[in-house]
């Protein structure tokens, strides 16, 4: 439908499993009615989702006092339209592109101003602390925002123990390099590999989380898998997906989108409503299925992380 | 009918069809997580063909020898004008909730927006004086000249298109090589009238289009 009214009591939204049992009933369809697709369809109704791996079930999540009231997006918004470019520039590529990409084994370093410096399996980082459920709002710099429910834990418990150096006032986080399992890195959209920076302040603010699941499992591919960030007062890029390497270092890091252009993404990326990317408003945005468009709020109603800014001029350090 | 009118039906048909789809789609829960970015992308880019198509007739028509093509080619600029019109509409109407402080704003500020508005607002006398009766009324002549804004927005719809994109270029660049290869036909034809305009007068090339259309 084109037209969604905002208010749906969340009895009526489509749950996944109804969604996936309509995915069965069409390919059910596609079956009897396409010879050609015989052999697609035979697949999708043998695993009902294309990221078969990715839908175990996590185990044990706590909730959290930090997740937002709000009505969730639903799961195939959220997995069948996706900004990853490593996977393709167009955001509905990404989910069939990412279906075999490879999440195991895999490892994380961490290096730069740190004591521990090692390099960790990632399930052995996953182990780190106890998985919570965190539902976050998520505001894209394009001007659509999403509400997910991410699971993982602060990124400080990672921190913690990795004990970086008291000279590492900035984390930098890198995604895997491999254009052959990521078509998207063959094309020099964006300088290869995607690099983001956080203050170490920043880093360690209990909502700054380290994630690696959604909706109560193992996170798809396309979302980032196995490991991600998620800052939630930030713009989405900064939510650095598929994770390889953590770097602690004294001096501010670039990322991906400032050095593609300097004058539209800076380092802080905080959402803000009164400061306007140079092409177009931020004052507003469309959360995906919904009509109207809702105002933008301010580090995306995320409040709690407005001392992190105090005295500083966000116009000028965007 | 004759071909061009066969012609001419069918150019109606398949225009229809980029609509048709969208519309099936829109009432079959088919545009996706955010139906409204794929309609304004959509309708912005059967624009920007349809602008580039009207621009290849008489290439088309002269290297194919298929002269009668002229008569289709106002039936394509027509539904360019009318896939503009869809596609202003989607940004007035569901992007800016008809919030017209910021539209203006929005123009006067948005670069990609200023340009992309000023292709759209001289598509308009196009559109409206493409009667036959309003070739008539000017004459061939001054008809032309007034069309030769098409060139005009075709080059700033590509721009508005480049000054979109976040990053990948990939399309508009197709958008704008098509266009270049259009207007290098433009410049070669000319440079050949210019060189047979030294040259006796029996040699010139058939007057201007427009008569034919
Ligand atoms: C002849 C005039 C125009 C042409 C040929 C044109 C063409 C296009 C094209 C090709 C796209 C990109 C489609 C895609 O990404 O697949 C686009 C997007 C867009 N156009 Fe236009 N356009 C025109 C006029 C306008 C006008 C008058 C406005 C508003 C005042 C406008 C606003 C937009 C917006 C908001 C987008 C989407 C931008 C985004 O997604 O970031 N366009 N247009």
């Amino acid at each position: 439908m084109l037209i969604k009214k905002p208010e749906i009591p969340s009895s009526e939204i489509t749950s996944k499993d109804l969604y996936l049992n309509r995915r069965k009933f069409l390919a059910g369809a596609a079956l009897a009615g396409a010879a050609a697709a015989t052999g697609i369809a035979f697949r999708a109704l043998a695993s009902p989702s294309l990221t078969a791996a990715a839908n175990a079930k996590i185990d044990g999540i706590q909730k959290s006092g930090l997740s937002a009231a709000e009505k969730q997006t639903p799961y195939k918004d959220v997995t069948n339209y996706n900004n990853f470019y490593e996977f393709s520039t167009d955001k509905y590529e990404p989910a069939g592109a990412a279906k075999d990409f490879r999440t195991r084994p895999w490892t994380v370093t961490i290096d730069g101003a740190v004591k521990k410096k090692q390099v960790l399996d990632v399930d052995s980082i996953i182990k780190m602390a106890a998985p919570e459920e965190r539902i976050y709002r998520h505001r894209c710099v394009e001007g659509w925002s999403i509400v997910v429910p991410w699971v993982g834990f602060s990124l400080s418990e990672l921190i913690k123990r990795a004990e970086p150096l008291g000279k590492a006032r900035f984390v930098e986080f890198t995604t895997l390099y491999d254009p052959k399992q990521m078509p998207g890195q063959r094309v020099a959209v964006l300088k290869w590999p995607y690099v983001e920076g956080l203050r170490m302040d920043e880093a360690m603010h209990p909502l700054a989380l380290l994630c690696f699941g959604m909706y109560g499992e193992v996170l798809p591919n396309q979302d980032g898998a196995p490991l991600r960030l998620v800052m939630p007062w930030k713009y989405g890029f900064k939510s650095v997906k598929s994770i390889v390497r953590i770097r602690f270092t004294d001096d501010q890091p670039m990322n991906s989108w400032q050095l593609s252009a300097p004058n539209e993404y800076g380092f802080y990326s905080n959402v803000n409503p009164n400061v306007d990317h140079p092409r177009w408003s931020q004052a507003k945005e469309r959360r995906l299925g919904e009509f109207s468009k809702r105002p933008t709020l301010m580090f995306n109603g995320y409040d709690q992380v407005a001392s992190l800014y105090s005295g500083m001029d966000l116009k000028k350090n965007f | 009918m004759n071909r061009t009118q066969i012609t001419k039906v069918l150019i109606f048909l398949a225009a229809l069809v980029p609509l048709g789809r969208l519309a099936w789609k829109a009432f079959h829960d088919g545009l996706g997580a955010n139906p409204i970015e794929v309609i304004t992308h959509s309708t912005g880019d059967w624009t920007l063909i349809l602008i580039l198509t009207t621009l290849s007739i008489t290439p088309l028509r002269k290297l194919t020898r298929q002269y009668w093509l002229i008569g289709v080619r106002r039936t394509i600029g027509l539904f360019a004008f009318f896939y503009g019109v869809l596609h202003f509409t989607t940004y007035i109407w569901l992007d800016k909730f008809f919030d017209w402080h910021e539209i203006i704003k929005d123009v006067a500020k948005r670069p990609f927006i200023t340009i992309g508005f000023s292709a759209f607002v001289l598509l308009i006398p196009l559109a409206i004086t493409s009667t036959a009766g309003w070739i008539r009324r000017m004459g061939g002549k001054n008809w032309q000249r007034l069309h030769k804004l098409i060139y005009v927005t075709a080059v700033l719809g590509v721009i508005h298109y480049i000054w979109l994109v976040k990053a990948d270029k990939h399309k508009p660049l197709q958008y704008a090589f098509v266009l270049g290869v259009l207007l290098l036909y433009r410049v070669g034809t000319w440079a050949l009238e210019m060189r047979k305009k030294t040259a006796p007068p029996s040699a010139r090339r058939r007057p201007v289009e427009a008569t034919e259309a």
